[in-house]
């Protein structure tokens, strides 16, 4: 049982650490919008999910590559990363700020009940995702192969492949940046200052409505950036694809503690080395029942999280 | 006229009620024995109107309108009377549809005595996933609910057992009550079940309304500190309104699997639950005849219109955007009297 950790340990860490990574940018999506709204942005998983759709039009329909085993030229190879990491960044941030002006903002000004917000924001996560299976026909959509998976060097057994590579630096650029962004930006400050008290910020000269849409924004760009990296990985999609991955990023903002940046690059992290441990030990097919478990886990035992954050029955 | 006023002021609901309690006792009688009367003589009338293109008049009456409307009552009870959002309330109908099929096929036991023992278990279920679960505030509630159903499926998919993704064939019908036989042609008789499941649970409803327990789920719904300071016991009662909901759930599911003979994990996605949660909201949370008309239309409309029915979840989820949006209260609200502190947590 155990027989597969031991053997692929250093390998299976470094999948995790990529998985990881992936989780950390979807759990930024609900941990920001947990920080301003204390309310959990249920359509995060499609907002990832219109990403990876983005990549595959964007490279497939827009710059015309086709399945090849091979690498695509450098140049070429430059200009689709690069094309499809901000077109796929766009679609889910533009999907994200639809996702606020749909479902939050009128119950917002109009003061209704927390109940009445969540079940809005379901409603909408449904639409988006059933609008996409009624267009792919509920079949999954393949992407095109840019880039040829080859090692670039092996530790320990552990096999650095490009594409793992490309993910774990970029996710980690794009975490620092975001890190940065929201302690020294002008709207990075106001956005912290909402998520401490909106009355007060509003005071102060906030404008509410303009920092919660930036905020989905931010969120949408650190999911679609996800989104084109698993594309990348995985080369395919599905109208569902938000589903699993966005309960797991979920379960990651919880761990280290929802509302906290910081926190949910550790949640993300370790829940992709505790999924990947897990699968090996007791199949893939119980991947989502682990994550599940973690999950309940976490809420019950200590549902602020490690870094902290008193979410049990705090009121908004 | 002070009716005329109530329906001008666009609260159907209220002039309802308010009719019934002007009424005199025999008057009321009357009036249930006609509305019971004339359910139970829906399935003789099969007219042109009312038929369904693809499906059988008779077949639609009993699943799905008969069934959304059971189980639409019953997440009633969690969603609309106490405010707990269940996104897993699937989990329980699968998990009285297996019993169902599990003893049906491997125990000589009839589907009138696995009702009980489905209902059981599936009660059982809702108060081990509600002990952890319903001390969570409302939208961790939701989440961790949602991943509960999905569980539930995952795992009858991946138990070889109980037949993994194939299910299990040859569910055997109920046995006849006296003259009333049950087969797979003829829908009568399970649309009677249902009727009856209807009207009993309607009836614990009403009755656990105006009880302590009704009074206590309001309280809850309304304002969960204030209740809790006031003394009542909101966990035992989040359990309680949790564990009636999934009986109900169970009792559909046991119910459903010995009608359609064969159960499969995937008759049992997160798309059930939130059909069901767009009936309530629909129809009007925390009101029984709101709920049963939303359910009722929701059922129906796809079975009529095939075009609704590709598009299903998508007009469902629509219907859940706009209803908040739009008519928070839904197409019935409930009594006015009922939702006095509704605002309390405007910003």
């Amino acid at each position: 049982m155990f027989d597969t950790l031991i053997d692929q340990f250093w390998s299976l860490t470094l999948s995790g650490i990529a998985l990881g990574f992936i989780y950390v940018l979807v759990s930024l999506g609900y941990t920001m919008v947990y920080g301003v709204l204390r309310m959990i942005n249920f359509a995060n998983s499609e907002i990832f999910m219109f990403g990876t759709f983005a990549t595959i039009v964007i490279s497939r329909d827009f710059l015309g590559n086709v399945d090849g085993s091979k690498s695509l030229p450098l140049p070429k190879l430059l200009l689709t990363i690069s094309l499809c990491l901000i077109g796929s960044m766009l679609v889910s941030g533009l999907v994200a700020v639809f996702v606020e002006f749909v479902a939050y903002r009128r119950l917002r000004a109009r003061g209704t009940n927390r109940l009445a917000t969540l079940i809005s924001a379901i409603g909408i996560s449904i639409v988006l995702s059933e609008f996409m299976r009624i267009i792919t026909n509920s079949r999954p959509t393949l992407n095109p192969r840019i880039l040829e998976k080859k090692s670039l060097f092996e530790v320990a057994g552990a096999n650095f492949r490009i594409d793992t590579v490309l993910t774990i630096v970029f996710a980690a650029v794009l975490f620092v940046v975001l890190d940065r962004f929201v302690k020294f930006s002008r709207l990075g400050r106001a956005i912290r200052a909402v998520s401490m008290n909106e009355d007060a910020s509003k005071l102060m000269g906030v404008d509410l409505n303009r920092v919660i849409s930036a905020t989905f924004l931010i969120g949408g760009f650190m999911s679609g950036a996800a989104a084109f990296f698993y594309t990348l990985t995985y080369e395919n999609t599905k109208f569902n694809v938000g589903f699993t991955l966005g309960l797991a990023a979920f379960t990651a903002a919880v761990i280290g503690g929802i509302g906290n940046i910081r926190g949910a690059f550790f949640g993300g992290l370790s829940l992709g080395l505790v999924e990947v441990y897990a699968s090996a030990v007791l199949g893939t097919e119980w991947k989502s029942v682990t994550v599940f478990i973690i999950l309940v886990l976490v809420l019950v035992l200590k549902p602020s999280g490690i870094f902290g954050e008193a979410v049990q029955q705090t009121r908004a | 006229m002070k009716l005329l006023d109530t329906i001008k002021d666009g609260n159907l609901r209220d002039a309802g009620a308010q009719y019934w309690e002007n009424s005199s006792p025999t008057k009321r009688k009357t009036i249930a024995t006609a509305l019971i009367g004339l359910a139970a003589l829906l399935p003789f009338m099969g007219v042109g109107i009312l038929d369904t293109p693809v499906s059988d008049y008779g077949a639609v009456l009993v699943y799905p309108v008969g069934m959304f409307i059971l189980m639409a009552l019953g997440l009633n009870i969690v969603v609309g009377k106490s405010g707990l959002l269940d996104l897993g309330y699937v989990a329980f109908f699968a998990i009285g549809a297996y019993t169902m099929a599990i003893l049906g096929t491997r125990t000589s036991l009839n589907t009138w005595e696995i009702m009980p023992i489905g209902i059981a278990l599936a009660m059982l279920a809702g108060f081990i996933l509600g002990l952890p679960a319903l001390r969570l505030r409302g939208d961790y509630l939701a989440i961790v609910t949602l991943g509960f159903g999905e569980i539930v499926r995952i795992a009858a998919l991946n138990t070889r057992e109980i037949g993994g993704p194939n299910g299990i064939a040859n569910v055997p019908v109920p046995p006849s009550i006296g003259p009333i036989k049950f087969s797979l042609n003829d829908q009568k008789a399970f649309f009677w079940v249902v009727l009856v499941m209807i009207l009993l649970t309607i009836w614990m409803i009403r009755r656990l309304s105006v009880r302590r327990a009704g009074r206590a789920w309001e309280a809850i719904r309304q304002d969960e500190d204030v209740a809790e300071l006031m003394g009542v016991h909101t966990l035992k009662y989040k359990l309680w309104s949790f564990s009636l909901g999934a009986a109900i759930g169970g009792a559909a599911g046991v119910l459903y699997a010995s009608k359609t003979l064969f159960i499969a994990p995937e008759m049992f996605t997160l798309n059930v639950s939130i059909l069901i949660l767009a009936c309530v909201v629909f129809g009007g949370m925390g009101n029984i005849w709101g709920v049963m008309l939303g359910a009722a239309i929701l059922a129906y409309l796809p079975e009529r219109i095939r075009f609704i029915s590709d598009a299903r979840l998508l007009v469902f989820g629509l219907a859940l955007v706009i209803t908040m949006n739009f008519r928070p209260d839904g197409l019935l609200p409930r009594k006015k009297r009922e939702k006095v502190l509704v605002k309390k947590e405007a910003k």
